[in-house]
């Protein structure tokens, strides 16, 4: 099995993993983290498509690389985003409002 | 020369709002009010420009693609410009009294978050329109959620949390099915801008894997369109935004994906007809499902949201009818007809109901009766909405309908032509809801505050927008149809 077939069954398998969380479960902190194991997946993908500029002579493509970088920081900031509504849904409820 | 301007409508609005978070409180409420002319201006005259000279192409440091990135306004995206520039500035406008930072104070949450965001979503809305390759607009998508999220939540109440958390899980979704759907596509054509895309998919290889990656970048874009059955985030979204932000989400910001699932389907490759009918299948479902849904609502807001989910399925009614010839086809046109004049008209009736929910202190249906005594206005404006959501004519509604049902009966999809009358029959239903409580006779209401007659001027302009738009030819759209189908090469 090449490599790149073995990070492609890697990446679906994360996909995977992460779709039938964000489906299956319930609880927001178990989303955000399915949510997270799709984006690694993705993330996968595209470094096995990168490893197509190795045709030319080149070590890997940049521009799939790129991607991923921003992908990282998106995905970061998106994790943050829903984790600090999490944290204030959470101390409101605490505080004892009930909608 | 040209060029320039595409910069300037993606780059100005970021770099207010960079000003806007270094100048703070009250002095960031002037700026976001006076960006808004430069904002129209900016559109207006791309608009302008296209519809007289042609498309406008311009490439980031004058590198073409496949090196560079390039940008690119044709006839549809001047549309989508001006119909956004329009509704943020009237939203600008009908929203200042509400997030006005209050006297004493140099800055308060709500306010300051509002006006960053509203500029934040305008450039967020250009990027989308203007951009050519399937990266820039994955940013550009996530810029839009990440404006729109904070907007369903500024109340900061419990409701409000739990609804924006649910709305950013769904568009997080989406963006990884489109972002998916994208690493495919590179991985197939060694390229990510979508003219260079439907070049080589048009060259026939890996059509298979095109098809693929396609079918899973609509499907994330419909979980962030709200199509029926993803629907499900965007009734509570709406529950507790306020009425300035309902406004943005429903008119543009959920249009945003709808035009982004438009141009890869008709821009890249043509998906089989099996695909087109699940769309229009889907659209169908929408349209009678959540209409129904309307018709049952008690709060006048929630009937407003549910409508949106339900007008949004007229947009995918539009893909199995476009034909052999996209872009000269009556579909093609109505679709994107529908489109602009539901903005329009849902951005009149949100703010109509929001006036209403503010004078009585409530938006219980029941508790409204004899309301359009007190605000003649604002129910007039809903009702003018609501007049080109069921598809009566004079209306941008009216036409757009008429032109997907022409091409509905001209190509013999008799049920896609149903759905199309029973889904105004729907509209009608919930629309005169309200508007037979508000003439209903009794007491005139006792209003909790007093509304200001500029606010209720907004609502009924945007009405007439809609209203206006009613007056677009029956034919297939000259605009709508310059620069398609698209290429690099059509360089003045």
């Amino acid at each position: 099995m090449s490599p790149a077939t073995l990070f492609g069954l890697l990446a679906a398998a994360l996909v995977g993993l992460g779709l039938y969380g964000l489906i299956v479960r319930p609880e927001p902190l178990r989303r955000i983290l399915a949510f997270n194991l799709v984006g690694a997946g993705v993330f996968i993908v595209f470094g096995v498509v990168a490893r197509r500029g190795a045709v030319d002579g080149l070590g890997a493509d940049p521009v799939p690389q790129a991607v991923v970088i921003t992908g990282l920081v998106v995905a970061f900031c998106a994790t943050a985003l829903a984790v600090t509504l999490l944290v204030r849904l959470a101390a409101k409820e605490e505080g004892g409002e009930v909608e | 020369m040209s060029g320039f301007l595409l910069v300037l409508a993606i780059m100005l609005p970021p770099a207010w709002v960079a000003l806007m978070l270094v100048a703070g409180g009250r002095a960031s409420e002037h700026l976001a009010h006076l960006f808004v002319p430069f904002g129209l201006a900016i559109s207006l005259v791309i608009a302008a420009l296209v519809a007289d000279g042609g498309p406008i192409i311009y490439f980031l440091g004058g590198w073409r693609p496949p090196l560079g990135v390039g940008l690119r306004a044709d006839g549809l995206s001047a549309a989508m410009l001006v119909m956004t520039a329009v509704v943020m500035a009237a939203t600008a406008v009908f929203a200042a009294p509400a997030f006005r930072t209050p006297e004493g104070q140099s800055e308060a949450r709500a306010p300051f978050a509002f006006w960053v965001l509203l500029i934040a979503l305008w450039g967020a809305l250009n990027l989308v329109f203007l951009a050519q390759d399937l990266f820039t607009l994955f940013v550009a998508l996530e810029l839009l959620t990440f404006g729109a999220v904070p907007l369903v939540c500024l109340d900061g109440s419990a409701a409000t949390l739990r609804a924006a958390l649910r709305y950013l899980l769904f568009a997080l979704v989406g963006s990884a099915f489109y972002l998916l759907g994208a690493a495919l596509l590179y991985g197939a054509h060694g390229t990510l801008d979508i003219l260079l895309l439907a070049e080589r998919a048009r060259a026939g290889t890996g059509a298979g894997i095109t098809l693929f990656a396609i079918c899973l970048m609509v499907a994330g874009m419909l979980a962030k369109a709200a199509l029926f059955p993803f629907h499900l985030w965007l009734p509570p979204a709406h529950a507790g935004a306020p009425p300035a932000a309902s406004v943005v989400l429903s008119a543009l910001v959920i249009k945003a994906p709808i035009f982004l699932a438009m141009r890869l389907w008709y821009d890249i490759a043509p998906v089989p007809e099996a695909g087109a009918t699940l769309l229009a299948l889907l659209g169908a479902g929408a349209i009678l499902f959540c209409g129904t849904l309307a018709f049952q609502q008690e709060r006048l807001k929630l009937l407003v949201a549910y409508s949106t989910a339900s007008q949004i399925g007229y947009l995918f009614l539009m893909f199995p009818l476009t034909g052999a010839e996209p872009f000269a086809s009556i579909a093609w046109t109505g679709g994107v007809l529908h489109l602009v004049s539901h903005a329009f008209s849902k951005a009149a009736m949100f703010m109509a109901a929001g006036l209403i929910a503010e004078a009585m202190g409530h938006d219980r249906i029941s508790g409204l009766s004899g309301v359009g005594r007190l605000l003649p206005m604002s129910v007039f404006a809903f009702g003018l909405g609501g007049l080109s959501l069921m598809g009566l004519p004079p209306s941008g509604g009216f036409t757009a309908k008429v032109m997907l049902l022409s091409a509905a009966v001209a190509q013999s999809a008799w049920w896609i032509a149903v759905v199309i009358l029973l889904g105004g029959l729907l509209a009608g239903g919930y629309v005169l809801r309200l508007v037979l409580a508000a003439i209903a006779p009794g007491p005139m209401p006792v209003p909790v505050k007093a509304i200001s007659r500029r606010r209720e001027l907004i609502a009924l302009a945007l009405a007439l927008c809609a209203i206006a738009l009613g007056f677009v030819p029956l034919q297939p759209s000259s605009l709508l149809a310059i620069g398609r189908p698209g290429s690099w090469e059509a360089m003045p």
